[in-house]
């Protein structure tokens, strides 16, 4: 094991330096944002004297490197800084309380994280075996009517809108036969059960939308692989044709479809905005988009170092994942 | 079941296969009888539908083939006609299958222990924990290393020829009726065939199973089979039983086949003492990366000689070859070329110091672009060596074609996929002319090739080197091949020359130990070969002892 572990540590040290090369990319873009948040935030009473002296409070006349580096030395000791809309409110509310406690980037991300860890969870848990048994049926009936259908089905599902998908499910679910509530409100302290009965429609539709890309990919996989020697051996062995397929070749396609599963969960954590939108879901891309709107510059660069952290960390336990399913790399000669 | 039983009985089986959108019969009506306890030989070319006729005997047939006439009935059952479930329920349990390349055909995500008990568990012939122990058994028989532990094992952490064992072990596990062999030595050395035969014959034997022994091997299949059957193009031959066939073949096709082994060519008189030779290796030592591969290698070919480097895959053969031309440089000791240092990387070579030395390789596939005519294959050394353009070109790559015995103008416009095995290793040949080298190494350039086929090609390197004053490296693992064309012998082991000389001498005793070992394993046609060898090597004829407490 203990090359796993070395390939691990140095896909961790790659992955560290790929965010900080982020990180870069990150602030330069941000930057680069025309308007600026005291124009945002003023709006028709945007006095110039007015904009000068909340570009100043903030630090936002400082140059550019400077406050990169205080950026970044703040991440580094976990602090991800100040959320401007809200040390703006207040200032002006007049409260001499401190802004670390209510104020900081990290105050409003974190509940706003869970809730979207909550929803991307609970969407992987019914997609991803959902299209791994959808796929394994696909390649063992392949070119039957059931794996045209199904293939037709996901490719539409996958084709149409997302917010489409989501009305047609609230038609269907919520105002035909009011199964499920058609808004997504979780609050902190909700029961899991009610929280799960709440998040059902959105992860519902997410579903719709990442299962036929793993279905086919698991489709695929295996059919790859049916014309190997091994899957005719164990096809001459007399097994059943389930067999052959979930204990010969499933195990052998796995690398290609914990890449293209790892790719859907890291789109599950960064690219549920319309969803979020729809359904009216305290997610992290709803405090996404309104920062951005905002030109709430500390919140958007967080946001942003997530998304990053959750593909980079997703397809590093995807390579882990590959490699472990690997017999040659786990049992060397 | 009944000795006399009629265990296999197939009638006038044809075949069809498809290529692109229309079916094209590939086996033409085969009969085929076989009783419990018998062993038939099925030998043919590439093509001749061997392993087709295999499969379909187990009624199975591969993607892209189907059934198209006649009967196949395994102790009654018809199996054209059998849906799926009952055939699933045969086959693993009362037929079972040894593939020609284990390493292939052992699933890799697996330990070998539980492909073992599969069957036997999902046929219901016996609970898991009695067929490992009947596993082990079975290794032990068929003298497996460490037969409680090989199985293990994941299927590439065991060499190949363990795993061809491993594989009849397998097969063995629901001791089932009939057994077909597809080629099982093949892949193998002929040091590691040997082992594998002797195992598979003893524990054939001893469990009295019948089996269809498919290979294109006719020396192997004489020490295998009761009956041979001999195939062409989906036609049966002839059959008749070993004996007869090998000393009395009454079809023209079978005794050509026969007569293959024979050609034969005059060895040439060693090189006058102290000439210089065209590509000397001297004290070379190599590695990939950190592992050494060869040890102080030394050896000389002198002009107009072919020199035959023998051994085991692994031994360095192909590893000198590639110091030669420079695509690996050695770590130590150099490569001389006329009496001269070559560079040890041909990227520091002049175009002349490469245009001297060419190859052609084992895999005349994929050896060729696939995308390119062969005028352009054969062309483009013409112009790259030669400066020749235009005219000059076409006229030299036609002499070319002329030299390989290939008719110019009904081959130089097509792809190398419209070509035969041997056409394409021709071109090979002819590309490796273009370059009018003193001096071209031959990689294995007919072990892909059927035995007729091979011996054509054979022939025409002998004759080009008469004509053309060519010096040949020639790469093989087929002592019989070394018979035919070699003028000298350098022996390989383990990246080492254990004995190097004239071919008279090497093939007359007293030889090096090792060299002994590689002549004493190539299979003869004599059909008591296999026996007496193992009785001069001392192998105790495992299944004899053993029979007795069965």
């Amino acid at each position: 094991m203990g090359m796993v572990g070395a390939i691990v540590l140095k896909r961790l040290a790659l992955g560290v330096l790929t965010l900080f090369v982020v990180s870069l990319l990150i602030f330069g873009s941000v930057n680069m944002l025309p308007g600026d948040f005291a124009q945002a935030i003023l709006g028709q009473g945007a006095t110039p004297e007015a904009v000068e002296s909340i570009r100043e409070d903030l630090g936002l006349n400082d140059p550019a490197w400077v406050r990169y580096l205080g950026w970044l030395g703040g991440i580094l000791t976990g602090d991800f800084g100040v959320s401007f809309a809200q040390a703006n409110f207040l200032a002006y509310a007049g409260e001499n309380a401190d802004l670390g406690g209510i104020g900081s980037v990290a105050d409003q991300l974190i509940p706003r994280f869970k809730n979207t860890l909550f929803l991307a969870g609970v969407s992987a848990a019914i997609a991803v075996p959902l299209s791994l048994c959808l796929g394994v049926l696909a390649a063992l009936f392949a070119n039957s009517v059931y794996d045209r259908a199904v293939n037709i089905f996901t490719l539409s599902s996958i084709s149409s809108p997302e917010f489409f998908l989501a009305y047609i499910l609230i038609l269907f679910l919520a105002v035909l036969n009011p199964v499920f509530p058609s808004l997504s409100n979780v609050f902190a302290d909700m029961s899991f059960g009610e929280k799960l009965n709440r998040t059902m429609l959105p992860a519902l539709t997410l579903t719709l939308v990442v299962t036929a890309h793993m279905m086919r990919m698991t489709r695929a996989a295996i059919v790859n692989l049916m014309a190997s020697p091994y899957i005719e051996m164990a096809r001459l062995k007399g097994l059943n044709p389930l067999r052959v397929i979930v204990t010969h070749a499933l195990p052998n396609a796995l690398a290609p479809i914990i890449n293209v599963v790892a790719l859907n969960l890291a789109y599950l954590i960064t690219g549920v905005v319309v969803v979020e939108v729809v359904f009216v879901y305290p997610g992290i891309g709803q405090l996404f988009v309104d920062s951005v709107k905002l030109r709430d510059v500390p919140v958007v660069q967080a946001c942003c170092l997530i998304f990053a952290a959750a593909y980079i960390l997703l397809n590093l336990l995807a390579d882990v994942m590959s490699i472990l399913s690997n017999p040659r790399l786990r049992h060397p000669k | 079941m009944d000795e006399n039983a009629q265990l296999l009985k197939i009638r006038g089986l044809r075949i069809e296969g498809r290529t692109d959108e229309t079916w094209i019969q590939i086996v033409n009506g085969v009969d085929l009888d076989l009783k419990a306890g018998e062993v038939l030989g099925l030998i043919g070319e590439s093509g001749a539908g061997k392993s087709t006729i295999g499969l379909a005997a187990m009624g199975f047939t591969r993607d892209g083939c189907r059934i198209s006439g006649g009967t196949v009935e395994f102790d009654g059952i018809d199996l054209v006609n059998a849906d799926a479930a009952t055939k699933r329920s045969l086959l693993g349990k009362r037929i079972a299958y040894v593939a020609q390349s284990a390493a292939a055909s052992f699933n890799p995500a697996h330990k070998i222990l539980d492909q073992h008990t599969e069957a036997p568990v999902q046929h219901g012939v016996m609970p898991r924990q009695k067929s490992q122990e009947d596993a082990i058994e079975l290794y032990g028989k068929l003298r497996l290393p460490n037969p409680g532990e090989i199985g293990f094992r994941y299927p590439h952490q065991v060499s190949g020829g363990q795993l061809q064992r491993a594989m009849t072990a397998m097969a063995m596990s629901c001791r089932p009726d009939l057994i077909i062999f597809d080629e099982p030595t093949t892949a193998l050395d002929v040091t590691t065939q040997i082992e594998v035969l002797a195992s598979i014959r003893d524990i054939v034997e001893q469990f009295n199973t019948a089996a269809v022994y498919i290979t294109h091997d006719l020396a192997v299949v004489a020490q295998m089979a009761d009956k041979i059957k001999v195939l062409l193009k989906g036609d049966q031959v002839e059959e008749a039983d070993t004996r007869t066939m090998l000393s009395n073949p009454v079809e023209d096709y079978t005794k050509s086949l026969w007569a293959v082994r024979s050609f034969k060519r005059n060895q040439k008189q060693l090189a006058a003492e102290g000439s210089v030779p065209v590509v000397e290796l001297r004290n070379v030592t190599a590695a990939y990366g950190k592992v050494p591969v060869l040890h102080d290698v030394s050896f000389s070919i002198h002009s107009g000689r072919t020199v035959a480097v023998v051994g085991e895959s692994g031994s360095g053969k192909s590893t000198a070859a590639r110091c030669i031309t420079g695509l690996l440089q050695p770590g130590e000791g150099e490569v001389l070329f006329d009496g001269n240092v070559l560079p040890a990387d041909y990227r520091k070579r002049s175009k002349d110091q490469l245009r001297q030395a060419q190859m052609i390789y084992q895999m005349a596939d994929t050896a060729l672009n696939p995308r390119k005519p062969i005028s352009e294959i054969v062309g483009r050394p013409v112009e790259f060596y030669l400066g020749l353009k235009g005219a000059e070109k076409r006229r030299k790559v036609d002499e070319l074609m002329e030299q390989i015995e290939m008719e110019p103008a009904q081959y130089i416009h097509r792809l190398p996929s419209e070509l035969s095995g041997g056409q394409k290793q021709r071109i090979g040949i002819a590309r490796a002319l273009a370059a009018e080298p003193k001096f071209i190494i031959c990689d294995e350039v007919t072990s892909a090739l059927d035995q007729l086929v091979a011996e054509g090609i054979l022939k025409l390197l002998a004759r080009l080197q008469d004509e053309l004053d060519l010096s040949y490296m020639f790469i093989t693992h087929d002592l019989a091949t070394v018979r035919s064309i070699a003028d000298e012998v350098v022996v390989m082991k383990e990246g080492r020359v254990v004995e190097a000389g004239p071919k008279g001498e090497m093939f007359t005793p007293p030889h090096h130990p090792y060299t002994d070992l590689l002549l004493s394993s190539v299979p003869e046609m004599d059909p008591d070969w296999l026996d007496s060898l193992l009785e001069r090597r001392g192998i105790a004829n495992g299944g004899e002892a053993e029979r007795v407490g069965v």
